[in-house]
């Protein structure tokens, strides 16, 4: 179970991508994370796993506080952790397996990893995970050999390699064409029912979001101001994300207010609770 | 007017320079005579002589070799330290810095003349001047190499768990491997021409029986050496080429 309490980020710059988002995924949800560029998405999922240091607020994996760990901590705790990226950041120059078996190096010392002597149980793992995403016998070719729908499953591949507690994928779609899109978006959500772990994925197709999430996440300017079963995302609550509650509608359930979700099954009543106070 | 200034100047350096050294236009006038008389002295090249040359000559390879593979080892750790990316901080990068300088800035025919003196005259001495010269060579080309990285797939990498050397096996060094065999061949054929002339200072290889050879005017001799020399850098320089163009 994935919890983050309050994340708030703000670069050097002065930018404040993140406003203190809070929320929590577990299970083998999907959710999509939805919002126009420069939201925050990236920066909310790259906080996570600390590729980008979060400024404040808790990141919560499984009962260990990520947020909480020395370097050295969070590299092993990284290995819980699969990422998925839009660019699928393979290594070109190496094999199919090569890359595969990168996403082990967390299990493995430095000398084996210099002999590229991995486990036989990682090795073989590694082939059954090539035949799920559909690369059987790809296994030799370079990766810079392949086309990008075939090198975003390698990227899956190395990220399920990992044995992974949640899965996350930032815009892993973005640079594919429409057909490879739902093959992937598909794949992902057959990882998440058949090694049961929650994938939060980035997603800017917001109909791809709606065919294949439970969940939506909706982000606006650094702040959640959705969050709620997929069924529940209507056109108000688009332009809430999309324009920022200022411009939208007023009216709809599922709005956040400040860091307080207010989740799906919540009925509109917040509001004149807090006035009959 | 710019222009004219910039010509102005440097007209005015040739002149300068030219006075300075007092050069003397009527040697080129004897040249001719003097290039056919020697032509006449070194032909035919003495053949008889080319046994004697054949060991000396494999010597100046293997100077080169093996000078060339001690740099790339050495120079891959200096490499990181002089590439601002894998540089772990301001000092390091200094010191990275520092050591391609000096080695790059100063001759290899010097640097042989400072380990003879050290290790006294012979091939071990040219072997670690060509060493000393090709790290500072090497570094700085692989370091650049290094700064032009992909970035994302470093971070790929990091994001699995990996350690930080794991992160250098498995994405930083498959990503300058090709420019390491290509900087490590071109360097090599660099030094077997060099491994040439380390004689001249008594630092081994061919160089030595060339130099022996001028000071006893047996210019037939010296003929047959140019002539292996030559042959040997053709030979290199190809394989060179080729490595070069296998490595994608």
């Amino acid at each position: 179970m994935l919890e983050v309490t309050n994340l708030r980020k703000v670069y050097p710059t002065g930018d404040e991508a993140l406003t203190g988002v809070s929320t929590t995924i577990e299970g083998n949800e999907i959710v999509a994370m939805i919002g126009p560029s420069g939201a925050g998405k990236s920066t909310f999922i790259r906080c996570i796993n600390r590729l980008t240091e979060p400024t404040e607020g808790e990141v919560t994996l499984d009962g260990t506080e990520l947020t909480a760990l020395d370097s050295g901590e969070m590299k092993t705790a990284r290995r819980n952790v699969g990422m998925v990226f839009q660019e699928y950041n393979l290594v070109e120059r190496l094999t199919v397996m090569e890359n595969v078996l990168s996403g082990r190096l967390g299990y493995v010392s430095n000398w084996a990893a210099l002999r590229r002597n991995f486990p036989q149980e990682d090795v073989e793992m590694a082939y059954d995970i090539l035949e799920t995403v559909g690369l059987g016998g790809m296994e030799n070719k370079r990766a810079d050999e392949l086309s990008g729908g075939q090198r975003q499953r390698v990227g899956i591949a190395r990220a399920v390699v990992q044995e992974p507690k949640i899965l996350l994928a930032d815009e892993p779609t973005s640079s594919l064409d429409p057909d490879t899109s739902h093959a992937v978006m598909e794949l992902l959500t057959e990882i998440a029912a058949e090694r049961n772990i929650p994938v939060l994925i980035n997603i800017h197709e917001v109909h791809l979001a709606v065919e294949y999430a439970d969940r939506i996440l909706g982000l606006h300017e650094g702040e959640l101001v959705f969050d709620g079963p997929t069924t529940d995302l209507d056109e108000n609550a688009k332009d809430v994300i999309y324009r920022g509650k200022a411009l939208a509608g007023e009216s709809s359930s599922n709005y956040v207010e400040g860091s307080d979700t207010v989740t799906g099954e919540t009925e509109p009543t917040d509001k004149s609770t807090i006035t009959g106070d | 007017m710019k222009r004219v200034a910039a010509f102005l100047v440097a007209m005015g350096t040739v002149v300068v320079s030219w006075l300075h050294m007092g050069l003397d236009v009527q040697y080129i006038r004897t040249a001719p005579a003097e290039l056919l008389d020697l032509a006449v002295r070194m032909f035919p090249p003495d053949w008889g002589y080319a046994p004697e040359i054949v060991v000396p000559l494999l010597e100046t390879v293997h100077i080169a070799v093996v000078g060339t593979i001690i740099a790339l080892t050495v120079s891959v750790p200096v490499a990181f330290l002089a590439a601002e990316n894998t540089t772990p901080n301001r000092i390091t990068y200094a010191i990275g810095k520092l050591i391609v300088t000096v080695s790059r800035s100063v001759h290899v025919v010097i640097w042989a003349m400072v380990f003879v003196v050290m290790f006294g005259p012979g091939a071990f001495a040219g072997m670690v001047a060509i060493a000393v010269r090709s790290v500072g060579f090497v570094a700085k080309l692989l370091g650049e190499e290094i700064e032009e990285i992909g970035f994302d797939q470093v971070e790929a990498i990091r994001a699995t768990g990996a350690s930080s050397s794991q992160v250098l096996l498995y994405s930083v060094i498959p990503q300058i491997k090709p420019a390491l065999v290509g900087i490590g061949v071109y360097r090599w054929d660099i030094n077997v021409r060099s491994a040439t002339i380390l004689g001249a200072v008594g630092a081994g290889g061919i160089g030595v029986q060339l130099f022996n050879s001028v000071d006893a005017f047996r210019w037939s001799a010296v003929l047959t050496i140019l002539i292996a020399i030559l042959g040997i850098v053709l030979l290199s320089e190809t394989i060179s080429a080729r490595t070069r163009a296998m490595v994608r």
